[in-house]
């Protein structure tokens, strides 16, 4: 099985964390899609990690517990719970078996998808796909880590995974052919 | 998708993996198959190709946001207090409300419940008591502290539906001085609650309820504060915790509490 990033899983509260900072306000900014909203989400899970750190339990995945605490704090804010509202309905499609893509390659319209597009194309997408397509990419985390920090079974995973990829391909395709005319 | 030399349908099979092979999510075996199958086919090589540019396109894309060292120097300060110390309200929630949230912290956890509890008690159960007393003055110093406005119980229960994994029960105000102001969903140690708002006499108080656990330590009944402050009630009943906390007299935050529960016997 291919071996991801392996954290320690002991220590001081802030040798565990602040190791997570970049990549937890990197999370925090895609999903508020706002810089002082982003600051508040990561000042309150790091004070609520801080307050609820002597429950938690040595040799579980510390990174899955810091990103899960992230969310559920994104989750009860304004902007969280509008964008869970605005997307229900997706997420009732979600199911868990995987999603089969048959589509054709699309290597020559990614060549031409610039990093700004691709931007752009991520922050349009829901914030359930947003978010499952960011810990798998930029933070490489596996599956079951996924499955823990959104607290969903690993099939749906996998179907939300494979839903999200394609949305965003959709969507750049979408702004490529939107920029030709 | 076009065949490669293994057949269409042999490629099917594997493209229905292509994912969990780049996502390195199969089985050591089952990544050399696959290796061995995409050298030998080339349609499902473009494929892999143009997947692995997404997620190389992604990857370098989603690093996008830095925090400044300024914040990263103050959270760094803050992760290295004492853990327990109530300095988790944000930016913007106000001066007002933190140094609230500070005080009711500092007398709660410093033992001001009622005299019936042993210090031990009040240790085990500080932490929770600071996560509600948080929830309860961070929501009062929001410019708007519910999401579902209404006096009407019948209006705001059905509101939760799908939001929260359990139902409860609001108790009749008629022929009472408590008013329903409305709700929100909330979250207490990862676990999602509902946040009630009621007012007495322009107190606020809220009410939190959340599916009772093994894990979760003992409530203490009964935790009035001293006068002057805040008054909480807190029980288990019918596999659900609530908690009952504001500013109005003791003999108000038990009242509504005994509603609370009289509603959760019917």
């Amino acid at each position: 099985m291919y071996v991801r990033e392996v954290l320690p899983q002991s220590g001081s509260f802030e040798d565990l964390a602040m190791p997570l900072f970049d990549q937890l306000y990197n999370f925090a900014h895609w999903l508020s899609r706002d810089r002082e909203e982003a600051e508040d989400l990561v000042q309150e899970t790091y004070a609520k990690a801080l307050r609820g750190f002597s429950s938690f339990e040595p040799g579980t995945n510390f990174r899955a517990w810091m990103y899960r605490i992230l969310r559920n704090t994104f989750l009860t804010s304004r902007s969280g719970l509008k964008a869970t509202t605005q997307t229900v309905a997706l997420e009732e499609e979600d199911g868990p078996e995987l999603a089969i893509t048959s589509e054709t390659p699309e290597t020559i319209f990614l060549e031409r998808a610039n990093q700004q597009l691709v931007q752009e194309a991520i922050s349009d997408l829901p914030v359930h796909f947003r978010e499952i397509l960011l810990l798998c990419e930029v933070e490489e985390m596996s599956y079951q880590e996924i499955a823990e920090t959104l607290v969903i079974p690993q099939g749906t995973v996998m179907s939300r995974l494979s839903r999200a990829r394609a949305a965003l391909r959709e969507l750049l395709k979408a702004r490529l052919q939107g920029g030709q005319r | 998708m076009n065949s490669g030399p293994t057949g269409s349908t042999d490629c099917a099979q594997w493209t229905t993996k292509l994912d969990l092979y780049l996502d390195g999510e199969l089985s050591d075996q089952q990544m050399l198959a696959f290796d061995a199958h995409v050298r030998s086919c080339t349609s499902c090589a473009a494929d892999s190709l143009s997947r692995v540019q997404m997620k190389r396109s992604v990857k370098a894309a989603g690093k996008r946001f830095t925090p400044s060292e300024e914040f990263r120097r103050r959270v760094q300060r803050q992760s290295g207090a004492k853990p327990g110390l109530p300095w988790g309200f944000g930016l913007r929630w106000g001066m007002a409300g933190a140094l609230a949230g500070l005080f009711l912290a500092g007398v709660l956890s410093l033992g001001y419940f009622s005299n019936h509890r042993t210090i031990e008690e009040a240790t085990v159960a500080g932490t929770t008591y600071n996560e509600i007393a948080d929830l309860h003055v961070a929501t009062l110093a929001s410019a708007s502290p519910v999401d579902v406005v209404s006096t009407d119980r019948h209006t705001v229960k059905p509101w939760f539906q799908g939001r929260i994994p359990f139902a409860f029960n609001l108790p009749e105000l008629q022929n009472s001085e408590f008013a329903l102001l409305g709700g929100r969903v909330t979250y207490l140690q990862q676990a999602p609650g509902a946040h009630l708002i009621y007012e007495l006499r322009k107190h606020k108080i809220s009410v939190l309820i959340f599916q009772a656990r093994p894990e979760d330590s003992p409530l203490p009944g009964s935790a009035s504060t001293r006068p002057s402050s805040f008054s909480t009630e807190a029980w288990t009943q019918n596999g659900l915790r609530y908690f009952v906390i504001g500013d109005a007299a003791p003999e108000d935050i038990r009242k509504l509490a005994e509603m609370f529960k009289t509603a959760a016997k019917t």
